[in-house]
């Protein structure tokens, strides 16, 4: 049993959005009003209980209430209904630099950010140096920050952020800043944060961050909470729904393409199916075995130079391998009804654990018409001296330097 | 688990829950409100050098510009109202008595003007970050208050150089004179500030209030003017009935000493007469100001609760 940290009770935010803003046009249209209103929850009855030392990540399709909420929680906006409970300090990087005023130098802002995320005159200057050495551009940190390139210039903010102290840091959309070394500074400041035990609320669109740092995840559609627990199940049911999104976006473009009488091809990849050398389904894989993904596609109207992909994603839904007749270098042939394309994978060393394939076909133009997920589902047994997803025989051989 | 997860977890788990945005009730989250806000003093600090730094920035002369507006202010009403309108001639020692109504007055407009823009100016950091935003209207009274304090140094050089230098009770006046127009600007900046995020023809509107309030207080005119027209109580009290102009004439007991009049000397004109004899002071103008004082308090109040009502939706509405 953990110690709560963040409660929300029941919390909705109603927005409402207006179409003028003046006094003249309030006053013109003062009867009518409401008919220059327009209601919009961004959030409905949300309820969430967060404990001390976790890492949580808030995922969703845009516009789904993920920063909404994270800002209620911040206290940045007032929830209409519900309440939300805090303890501990907090800290918010909702985005870097706020608050960065461009007259002045590194230097000055450094110390104003500080001050607006907590931190006391006193524990700056204890931290000062190491901040300024955690965004490495000492060399500049008498300059005003208007000359400032914008790598320079979110890499100060960051420093400062990471410096707080705060037992709740929120995080939106923020960690992938500066170029791959700073990031992986970051990253490791996270890590170091959750091992300290700071909870940690995290919105992002990286997916394979959730999978990477996150102990929970809670996916959020239109304000409502649809998926709250283990980021394994949680992103299966986010990519569920990204790609009934996507079915949507392709049904509605093929009716535009119906309504101008020009019939769109419906095509289906029917099964993706793992065999092993001898053409027989298999679950259980050994490193180095030679396997093959065998995909059928079957579609109503003819398709020409159809592109067709297959890949492999580990538990967390993370590709690991991936290819299509396209990477390969094959035209196929026109698709008329159903074909089965068979990708010979030869000398497959994946490390322990379980692994499902996917099967995907493309029009000639390279939009993707269709995509099964998680089809076939194998797991990868190992003599257990390796971790991660690939597989090399490991020695270790100590001699003397 | 480290020990330092442990210590943390266990440190939080005695911790009470609080709400992570104040209340605002008419009365529930006022203490949180001021704790909070006395919490964040540090920052208030900084967001006024802040504003002071960059302010000019850029300029070669820098800090003279905040001097050389009063003094060009100050120049032009000598000059026009004083000498081509005579003003001068029934006002003793003209130029100090402008410039304690201007320096007064650029106070209070300076902290009303850019306190009610000031959220809407701040907007970054209200969507961002969750601070209690009381701070920047205070932050720009504060900024305000530097400018006062240097054209208060100027003033009471001014002083030396007329040789009518201030004294004794007279400096009585300047602190309650001050705290009068410090509580009616801070209320109305609240007010105003909050009020302008969903209605941005305040700043507008504040402009134009501005000026009105300019003529109607005493600052290029003298109470003694304004008395021998309205010869009707009434009227005068009408007059009176406004904080910033009986915190004006507060000013102008302390540092316009040549109010008193002086020995007028035998065989004087009766234009100079007109200048030594004492310039008539409204009855009871230290009671005025502490009843001013007292409406000034309580309208401080009100209008931070207004604010905190209103501020929930800052976010959304900037």
């Amino acid at each position: 049993m953990g110690t709560p940290v963040i409660a929300v009770h029941d919390v909705s935010k109603r927005f409402v959005i207006r179409k003028e803003k003046s006094l003249k046009e309030r006053v013109v249209n003062f009867g009518r009003s409401n008919l220059h209103k327009e209601d919009f929850w961004a959030l409905r009855d949300v309820s969430l209980e967060i404990d001390a030392g976790t890492t949580v990540g808030l995922i969703g399709p845009n516009g789904s209430g993920k920063s909404t909420l994270l800002k209620t929680i911040g206290g940045i906006l007032q929830p209409t209904t519900g309440s939300v409970d805090l303890r501990g300090r907090l800290a918010a990087l909702l985005e870097l630099g706020a608050g960065f005023h461009p007259d002045l130098t590194g230097r000055e802002n450094v110390y104003l950010n500080a001050s607006i995320l907590g931190l006391s005159r006193q524990e700056t200057d204890r931290y000062f140096d190491a901040i300024v050495d955690f965004s490495g551009i000492e060399r500049f940190i008498d300059t005003q920050v208007k000359f400032y390139s914008s790598g320079m210039y979110v890499r100060l903010a960051f420093a400062v952020a990471v410096h707080v102290d705060p037992d709740i840091l929120l995080v939106d959309e923020v960690l992938a800043v500066g170029d791959e070394p700073f990031q992986r500074k970051c990253m490791d400041r996270i890590r170091q944060f959750q091992h300290d035990g700071r909870t940690i609320l995290l919105v992002t669109h990286s997916l394979d961050q959730v999978a990477d740092l996150c102990d929970r995840a809670v996916v959020l559609e239109s304000g409502h909470v649809i998926e709250d627990g283990h980021p394994r199940e949680a992103l299966r049911a986010l990519r569920h729904e990204f790609d009934q999104i996507r079915q949507e976006d392709l049904d509605r473009q093929q009716e535009v393409v119906t309504a101008a009488a020009a019939p769109a091809p419906v095509v289906v990849v029917e099964s993706v199916e793992l065999v092993d050398s001898a053409g027989g389904p298999v679950t259980e894989v050994r490193p180095g075995a030679d396997v093959s993904i065998v995909v059928t596609v079957s579609s109503q109207e003819p398709v020409s130079e159809p592109v067709v992909g297959t890949g492999i994603e580990t538990a967390l839904g993370v590709t690991i391998f991936g290819t299509s007749s396209k990477l390969l270098g094959e035209a196929l042939p026109p698709l008329v009804g159903t074909a089965r394309y068979v990708f010979r994978l030869a000398d497959l060393r994946l490390g322990e654990g379980a692994y499902t394939c996917h099967g995907a076909v493309a029009g000639s133009s390279g939009t993707e018409l269709h995509r099964l997920r998680e089809a076939a589902a194998f797991t990868v047994t190992t003599d257990g001296l390796t971790i991660g997803p690939v597989w090399a025989a490991p020695r270790l051989q100590a001699t003397d330097a | 688990m480290s020990s330092q997860y442990q210590e943390r977890v266990e440190r939080l788990a005695q911790e009470p829950f609080r709400l992570a945005a104040p209340p605002s009730g008419a009365f529930r989250g006022i203490s949180r409100s001021y704790r909070d806000i006395w919490d964040h003093r540090e920052l208030m600090r900084m967001l006024v050098q802040r504003e002071l730094k960059a302010r000019y920035k850029d300029s070669v002369l820098g800090f003279v510009w905040s001097m050389l507006r009063p003094l060009t202010m100050l120049l032009i009403y000598y000059v026009a109202l004083g000498k081509f309108l005579g003003a001068a001639r029934g006002i003793p020692d003209f130029a100090i008595f402008i410039y304690t109504g201007l320096t007064a007055w650029g106070l209070f407009s300076e902290a009303v003007s850019s306190g009610t823009g000031s959220i809407l100016a701040n907007s970054g950091l209200v969507k961002k970050v969750y601070l209690p935003r009381e701070i920047f209207p205070l932050a720009t009274l504060g900024s305000a208050m530097f400018n006062f304090a240097i054209q208060l140094v100027i003033l009471l050089t001014a002083t030396f150089v007329a040789g009518a230098v201030p004294t004794g009770g007279r400096w009585g006046y300047l602190p309650l004179s001050l705290a009068v127009i410090v509580v009616t600007a801070l209320g109305w900046s609240l007010l105003l500030s909050a009020v302008n995020v969903y209605l941005r023809d305040v700043q507008y509107l504040v402009e134009i209030g501005l000026m009105v309030a300019f003529w109607a207080s005493p600052i290029v005119y003298s109470w003694g003017l304004v008395s021998r027209e309205l010869d009707n109580p009434v009227l005068q009290q009408v007059y009176l009935s406004n904080p910033v102009t009986v915190a004006i004439l507060g000013f102008q007991q302390t540092f316009w000493v040549a109010g008193d009049g002086g020995p007028i000397p035998a065989g004087a004109t009766p234009e100079q007469i007109a200048l030594l004899t004492p310039q008539p002071v409204p009855d009871n103008l230290a009671l005025m100001l502490w009843a001013w004082l007292a409406v000034g308090t309580v309208f401080v109040v009100v209008a931070q609760r207004v604010f905190a009502r209103l501020q929930g939706n800052f976010a959304q509405e900037l």
